[in-house]
């Protein structure tokens, strides 16, 4: 009984970087997990991958204009974040452009920019710390900087849901109703920016995409009304930040890849057991084919 | 009234005025502008020049139905939520969806013979009975002014008896339904009113008269000219 107190609930009781951490992991996790289930929907998985190589610029500029501020990296990262978003989104409107093929266009010269920034004013240590993160070394501000974010998201896609649903499933029919077009997906794309740099510092830009878009393509796999996948989605996301966490503190592991190795580890499991797509529930209902009782007689 | 699609104009001086109520198939050949013209009423292209009165009614009163829905049919929707979306005029982005919409919705579903799929996902359906849930919506939106583009593309012939006879209670309740289609016959069978579009309008009137062999004659020789032009035009460009 005490060894498993030890393995599950000690490590938070008896150390505050712990508890910190969970608590910006819990955050990240219910704040990601729907935007991630809606990324996943809009055929754009790869685009949190994308906007994150995107933010580091504007993070660089924040961090040369006053050092390792947090509030000035962050609203950085935003700028730039959401500069690459819509300029890709205006360029594909305006020329016919693919809007993958013209977010690639920015987001590649975005993230050169931002490497540029770093070694040319920082250490290589700086562009560690932001491209890799620490969850274990999250402050204050950070820890409040994600969960305002968290909160944030929530509501918007508590007031939103439909609307979001509606501008994704068939955008023809939003904008008949005169509920689509531009407005619905500026405010998404703000999301999609927000929860990836309200990540960054604590798990680190390349990683934060992990914990947003795993839970959500494991999701899918369980179910096929969008709220239940969101729920599912999110609760895989606020499982392996706990189980992940535990890991690393246990075999001492780096925190943020392993939070996100178990994302993966819930990903992979769903492929193979998912209830309504995985491999196995579709080799369970192969279809059987029976010859009719007359044709044997 | 112009319309233009990629710097050519796709439809041209089209005046003239659908009556409230009247039942108009929209006919033409390929490329005649039929589906941009649609579009137009509703809104959804800008126009380079000329008006749309809708005398006074707003899109959102209007329901339209497109050719090819850029729906991805695996989107993790049923047939109930996708229907019920057609109360959309009533609710708006954020007002809740009252039981008597959900009553009206099953009773839709019902009407369009989907008894058993209400809660099915959308990705169950073949194509008949997509069609069939997308005009269970379009009856929830109860609208004056109904758009379809060639609903019945790709469909058995039990199907479109059957969703034909949902257009005909439509005409019935006054509303205003313009369809496009390509079937003459089916025009001539089911539709009082016919517009022969041409990226002009070829004929506009009553259906024996728009759709007589001289005018349907007149808008393939528009058709075969124009796809001489824009080919001189191309090979111009290129020399």
């Amino acid at each position: 009984m005490h060894d498993l107190y030890q393995l599950t609930i000690g490590p938070f009781v008896d150390f505050a970087f712990m508890r910190r951490a969970l608590v910006a992991c819990l955050a990240l996790a219910v704040g990601a997990g729907p935007v991630g289930v809606f990324l996943v929907l809009r055929r754009m998985s790869l685009m949190g991958d994308a906007i994150s190589h995107a933010v580091l610029p504007g993070v660089a500029v924040g961090y040369m204009i006053s050092g390792l501020s947090l509030w000035a990296m962050s609203a950085g990262g935003v700028a730039a974040g959401l500069a690459v978003a819509l300029l890709s989104g205006m360029t594909s409107r305006a020329t016919g452009l693919k809007e993958d093929a013209s977010l690639a266009g920015f987001y590649l010269t975005s993230l050169a920019l931002g490497v540029l920034l770093v070694s040319a004013r920082g250490s290589p240590v700086d562009l560690l710390h932001i491209l890799f993160g620490s969850i274990l070394g999250v402050d204050d501000n950070g820890l409040l900087f994600v969960v305002g974010v968290a909160t944030l998201s929530t509501l918007v896609f508590a007031v939103m849901f439909r609307p979001l649903v509606v501008e994704c499933f068939d955008p023809i029919f939003a904008r008949s109703v005169g509920a689509g077009g531009g407005r619905v997906h500026a405010i998404f794309l703000g999301l999609v920016v927000l929860n990836l740099v309200a990540a960054y510092q604590a798990l680190g830009t390349l990683m934060a995409v992990g914990l947003m878009m795993l839970p959500a393509l494991a999701a899918r796999f369980w179910s096929e009304d969008i709220t239940n996948i969101v729920v599912v989605a999110t609760g895989i996301a606020v499982a392996s930040s706990i189980v992940g966490l535990l890991i690393s503190f246990h075999v001492e592991l780096a925190s943020g890849p392993t939070i996100v190795l178990t994302a993966a580890a819930f990903y992979m499991a769903s492929i193979v057991a998912g209830a309504r797509s995985g491999l196995l529930a579709r080799w369970l209902r192969r279809p059987h084919y029976h010859e009719p009782e007359e044709v044997k007689r | 009234m112009i319309v233009t699609y990629r710097r050519v104009p796709a439809v041209h001086h089209v005046s003239g005025v659908f009556e409230a109520g009247s039942l108009t198939a929209l006919a033409g050949p390929n490329g005649a502008g039929k589906s941009t013209l649609l579009k137009a009423i509703m809104g959804l292209i800008p126009l380079s020049d000329g008006r749309i009165d809708r005398n006074g009614a707003s899109t959102r009163q209007m329901a339209y139905l497109p050719q090819v829905p850029e729906i991805d049919r695996s989107f993790p929707i049923s047939v109930t939520q996708t229907v019920s979306l057609g109360s959309w005029p009533r609710t708006g982005a954020f007002g809740a969806i009252r039981p008597s919409e959900h009553a009206r919705a099953h009773d839709c579903i019902d009407k369009v013979g989907l008894c058993g799929y209400a809660d099915a996902p959308i990705a169950a359906l073949s194509v008949g009975q997509w069609q069939r849930a997308l005009f269970a919506r379009l009856m929830m939106q109860d609208a004056a002014v109904i758009l379809l583009d060639e609903p019945f593309a790709a469909l058995d012939e039990r199907t479109t008896d059957e969703l034909m006879q949902h257009v005909r209670a439509w005409h019935d309740e006054g509303r205003t339904v313009i369809a496009v289609l390509h079937d003459m016959a089916f025009i001539r069978r089911h539709f009082p009113q016919t517009l022969l579009l041409a990226r002009e309008v070829v004929a506009w009137g009553a259906t024996q008269d728009a759709l007589s062999d001289e005018n349907i004659a007149r808008a393939r020789a528009m058709t075969d000219r124009w796809a001489r032009d824009e080919h001189t035009h191309a090979e111009h460009a290129t020399a």
